[in-house]
């Protein structure tokens, strides 16, 4: 019998669980995920719970609910992977041989890297929520917070989901507004990129929005400390924000166990082929979703696009055909931007996100990078969409895995540069 | 759009970064710092060199990976090009302006 091990069982990690259960013949091979956690979050939604907007109960669910029978779940965490010996070490010191090995373990925050970040005021006056606990903490906070300076920070990047910190600061506004309060809160929203978002067409739109909601930004910000004791933040440069109430993404990294098994970048992510999935650790590893260094957004409708391709990348290793050189980097984000209406980004390597209606050309319902009650409604929808359909790897209608030029109002193609 | 350094026309886009790395030398970079308002010690020609042999081995730039090169940590890299240190120095090496990523 021949063994697959998939490392996570997060968003990635499920998906892959399913679909190879459905290809892979029961017979020959063993299907095995180890994942430390007990519950699957719904990280999406850790942008709406600070507001009240979804309950914790919505987001959390048992992580064996969706993986499939015939497939073998530890529940443990991982600590090495011995790419010479084939071979994995969990905590409990058991060894997992595997002839084909997928790393999924995402990524998660690293405030520990920002100078000052932790201290007796982190969960305090400085909040992330990219985190269920982080999320439920600033939740309480909020509901009795009297007013005050708001920063709403993003550390460095890359970050998964780039635009939550943006989405948090849209909602904040909508928040107050509804408490009659917003006069009382100071939004200002500040971030290591030269703009509101990391494409430059995107930006511009969003940039707007910032000002009518009236939210200050101050771009180009590389933190070096949080001075808590005087309720600062410090960039390289000498430059400083005042917060009384800081909610940052602090520096997003790999797991250690990429780190300690020796081939992580900088960040522990894990080199990998950006058009096939393929690791540049060793032909038998496969990496997906967060936790691999490709230049595509981190975020889970990506890994939805890469599950696909890397189903199909997988049989074709068996096989021992050509991998298919097909991930276009596809991405495709709802942005919240407050009072009930959101904006939908589609983009990939070489497209910017731009105008026009998805996913049918001339009709939509969605918009692309209009905002709309409709697309608002649709990531709503998406909660339900992840946990019925994307985690156990159903086929979505009418969403491809590589992005369609169709109904979109496209300049002439240009590799943009990361 | 061409712009003139040291004496020599070369192509820039229009936040300045040269379009052609083979049009870069020495002297253009050390005119194009000066017009920063930046005067190149051996350190900075340090730098320069890294992110020149980073571009060429297409490694994408943070500051971050600039604080752990060995070369300079991230205080004195913002001493030495100050105001968007990575954005300036990249202009200086004559390689396009980093995007830190998505
Ligand atoms: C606030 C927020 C909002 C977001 N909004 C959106 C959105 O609107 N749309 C969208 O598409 N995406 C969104 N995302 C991003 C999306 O949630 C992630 O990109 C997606 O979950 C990535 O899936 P993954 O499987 O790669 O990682 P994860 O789902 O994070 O799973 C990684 C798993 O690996 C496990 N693991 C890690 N290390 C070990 C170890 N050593 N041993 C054992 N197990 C280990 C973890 O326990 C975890 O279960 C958002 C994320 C956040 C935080």
């Amino acid at each position: 019998m021949k063994q697959l091990l998939i490392l996570g069982a997060g968003t990635s990690g499920t998906m892959m669980s399913n679909h190879l259960r459905k290809t892979l013949p029961k017979k020959d091979w063993q299907i095995t995920v180890v994942d430390h956690q007990e519950n699957h979050y719904y990280q999406p939604g850790f942008l709406f719970l600070p507001f009240d907007i979804y309950k914790t109960s919505q987001l959390k669910k048992s992580i064996k609910k969706f993986i499939p029978k015939g497939v073998n779940l530890i529940q443990e965490k991982v600590e090495l992977i011995d790419k010479d010996q084939d071979q994995v070490s969990l905590k409990n010191g058991e060894k997992l041989k595997y002839d084909i090995l997928i790393i999924a373990t995402g990524t998660d925050i690293a405030p520990r890297e920002i100078e000052g970040m932790l201290g007796d005021h982190w969960q305090k006056s400085v909040f992330d929520f990219y985190t269920f606990d982080g999320a439920r903490n600033l939740r309480n906070k909020l509901r009795k917070w009297d007013g005050g300076k708001l920063v709403v920070h993003i550390s460095e990047m890359p970050i998964k989901c780039p635009v939550a910190p943006l989405e948090f600061a849209f909602l904040a506004d909508s928040y107050f507004k509804n408490k009659k309060m917003r006069d009382k809160v100071d939004i200002t929203f500040v971030t290591p990129v030269s703009g509101a978002f990391t494409k430059p067409k995107a930006s511009k739109e969003l940039n707007y929005l910032l000002e009518q909601k009236n939210i200050k930004i101050v771009p180009d910000f590389n933190i070096e400390k949080v001075d808590a004791d005087n309720n600062k933040i410090v960039d390289y440069g000498g430059m400083e924000v005042e917060y009384d109430l800081l909610v940052t993404v602090p520096t997003n990294m790999g797991d250690d166990v990429i780190e300690r098994s020796g081939f992580g970048d900088e960040l522990n992510f894990v080199p990998t082929d950006k058009a096939t999935l393929q690791t540049k650790v060793k032909d038998n590893i496969f990496a997906i979703g967060d936790a691999t260094n490709i230049p595509a957004s981190k975020a889970g409708s990506v890994a939805h696009f890469e599950a696909e391709i890397l189903t199909e990348n997988i049989q074709r290793y068996i096989n021992g055909q050509e991998l298919k050189q097909e991930f276009d980097g596809h991405a495709n984000c709802f942005v919240e931007t407050g009072d009930g209406k959101a904006i939908l980004i589609d983009f990939n390597y070489t497209h910017e996100p731009t105008t026009g209606h998805y996913p049918f050309p001339n009709f939509g319902p969605l918009s692309l990078l209009k905002e709309s009650h409709m697309n608002h409604l649709g990531k709503l929808a998406f909660r339900w969409i992840y946990w019925n359909m994307l985690i156990t790897g159903k086929h979505i209608p009418f969403v491809s895995a590589t992005m369609d030029t169709d109904g979109k109002d496209l300049e002439p193609e240009q590799e943009i540069t990361h | 759009m061409e712009q003139v350094f040291a004496g020599v026309s070369v192509q820039v886009n229009d936040e300045g970064y040269l379009t052609d790395f083979s049009q870069w030398t020495r002297e253009v970079g050390e005119d194009m710092a000066q017009k920063e308002g930046i005067t190149m010690t051996d350190k900075h020609w340090e730098v320069i060199n890294y992110l020149q042999e980073q571009e060429r081995n297409e490694v994408p730039l943070t500051i971050r990976k600039i604080g752990k090169s060995g070369v300079v940590n991230i205080k004195e890299f913002y001493a030495l090009f100050p105001n968007g240190p990575l954005k300036v120095s990249s202009k200086i090496a004559g390689i396009p302006k980093p995007v830190s990523c998505i």
